[in-house]
């Protein structure tokens, strides 16, 4: 079944960029905006020989590893304050409801006055948009804590801090998991937007540099890339989700008893 | 006609000692007086079966007396110190084991947890996980997650948890009630095992009467909501039990009888004296009461 299905996916992936190549050429698109998939990956093998490419890569990877982190680090840290200090949650939950649909494109202008185009102006939008994904997770994750389990460890004795470090937090660990997928997910989304828009270096800087200048392949390559890069992280956060919960049902499955 | 010993006047040092226990839900505008005056002691060694109605409180009554719920008047001693937050002296074996087992900690882990939090150093540690998970008979299973175990496995892990907390008290909220009937008979026997072996004081929570008459050394009748103690009774069945031949001795079928007869009677409602304050009572009354219809 297995082998099955990744026949069938790389026979989809192989049309689809046949069909890229014969669209252009068959005069379907004009290819000057829309170039054959033979171009766009000679286009991709000279960015890659091109030391200029792998410092916007480390550039945009360095702004999302660093305003992923901080993302993941205060969204568990504000969710696990808020839910273990009693009434707070109560009193945030309006601000909280206001605050995360606000998307982070719009505070690109406050950005610019904050920061110009240093990383800072990346880390801003990559933390805002990433930090709610992981606030609501861990919010809901604290939720789940089974009254059974929280009374056991009460009735031997656990305090407040015991109990979070061994009921609480793998409650939630699940549910942290998923958030820190969608972040890192919405993270690249950022960096790159930022990039583009601002200017802060990286590949979305590249990517408008290429559009300005015409280089309408390397455009497209770029894109590809960061497409690439997209899935790398989605198969890497699911991978870490696997072993973190090999113990969770549903990375577990059924055990024959 | 039937003779069953009524329980009084125990002694003054009770290890637990319930008096005047209250407590009333309230929420959402509903108030429900789920147990009304609960009074009984548990002396040292003994293992106690509350038996009653479903839906009479007896599980609220066990997490008030493990210090997990407040009640609303009364109090709970244990060594005579008023019971405020979950005592150290107390464990607790919950019917839902598998919601009480961590599902993220190894079986060893499980039981351990207890122990790291008590602050014994790791050799200790050690020695009460093995001599715990020995004695329920799950000396190989450290290492295996507690989902990979079969239901009955499960409380056993439960029961070596509590084990090695070494308790002076140990609670069972319905342990049995989700096993099914041939792994319930094998856990009966391990806890009775257990008790006479390491002398702990049990108080055992079920609704199963035989299985009440079966363990119990004494067993309290609870009423229907809102609860009070309708009856204690002592078992006077020999030490030595088998599931084979005490659940068909004819003393056996007797206590069960009349504990059935007194839930009946406590389904229809409250005793009708008022709650039993047996304890109070002058010793010296003869200590058997004739009960049961004909003669």
């Amino acid at each position: 079944m297995r082998g099955e299905n990744l026949a069938l996916g790389a026979t989809g992936l192989a049309a689809f960029l046949a069909l890229g190549e014969a669209v252009p050429r068959l005069g379907l698109v004009k290819e000057a905006y829309f170039p054959p998939t033979s171009r766009i990956a000679g286009a991709l093998g000279d960015e890659l020989a091109d030391s200029a490419f792998w410092t916007a890569l480390g550039d945009t990877l360095t702004g999302w590893a660093i305003g992923l982190a901080i993302a993941v680090g205060a969204g568990i840290a504000a969710g696990v304050l808020l839910s273990v200090v009693p009434h707070l949650r109560a009193a945030t939950a309006s601000t909280i409801e206001f605050l995360r649909p606000i998307p982070s494109v719009a505070l690109i202008p406050l950005a610019v006055l904050l920061y110009g185009t240093e990383l800072r102006s990346v880390l801003l939008l990559v933390v805002y948009a990433s930090f709610w994904q992981i606030l609501v997770q861990v919010l809901y994750g604290v939720q789940d804590v089974d009254p059974v389990a929280e009374e056991t460890a009460r009735s031997y004795g656990l305090g407040t801090w015991a109990r979070v470090r061994h009921v609480l937090w793998p409650t939630a660990l699940p549910y942290v998991m998923t958030g820190v997928r969608l972040a890192a997910a919405v993270a690249l989304i950022l960096a790159v937007t930022a990039e583009l828009v601002i200017g802060a270096p990286g590949l979305g800087a590249r990517i408008a540099v290429a559009q300005t200048s015409q280089a309408v392949p390397e455009m497209y390559a770029l894109i590809v890339v960061t497409g690439v890069l997209g899935l790398l992280i989605n198969v890497g956060a699911r991978t870490v989700e696997r072993r973190a919960l090999a113990w969770h049902q549903s990375v577990r499955g059924e055990v024959a008893v | 006609m039937t003779h069953v010993p009524l329980v009084k006047g125990r002694s003054m040092h009770a290890l637990l000692d319930v008096s005047g226990l209250r407590k009333v839900y309230e929420g959402s505008g509903r108030r429900v007086e789920a147990v009304r005056d609960l009074t009984f002691t548990v002396d040292e060694g003994e293992l106690v079966c509350l038996v009653g109605p479903s839906g009479c409180g007896k599980t609220t009554l066990l997490k008030c007396m493990g210090g997990l719920l407040a009640p609303t008047s009364g109090a709970v001693l244990l060594e005579g110190k008023r019971v405020t937050g979950p005592p150290p002296g107390m464990a607790f074996v919950f019917q839902e084991y598998g919601r009480s087992l961590f599902p993220w900690k190894r079986v060893g882990e499980n039981v351990e947890l207890p122990l790291r939090q008590k602050g014994l150093d790791r050799a200790r540690r050690r020695e009460l996980v093995a001599d715990a998970l020995a004695s329920v008979g799950l000396a190989d299973a450290a290492g295996a997650y507690p989902w990979q175990l079969s239901g009955g496995m499960q409380q056993r892990v439960a029961i070596a948890r509590a084990l090695a907390y070494e308790p002076r008290v140990l609670l069972m909220d319905e342990p049995f009630a989700a096993v099914d009937a041939q792994t319930r008979a094998d856990l009966e026997d391990l806890v009775r095992g257990l008790w006479r072996e390491r002398g702990i004081t049990i108080l055992f929570v079920t609704h199963d009467i035989d299985e009440a008459v079966y363990l119990g050394e004494r067993v309290l009748v609870l009423s229907a909501s809102p609860t009070v103690v309708q009856e204690q009774l002592t078992v006077d069945l020999p030490r030595e039990r088998d599931q084979l031949h005490t659940r068909v001795a004819p003393r056996f079928a007797e206590l069960r009888t009349h504990v059935y007869e007194q839930i009946q009677a406590a389904k229809r409602g409250p005793a009708q004296e008022g709650p039993a304050r047996l304890r109070d009572e002058p010793r010296d009354e003869p200590l058997r009461k004739v009960t049961g219809a004909g003669s």
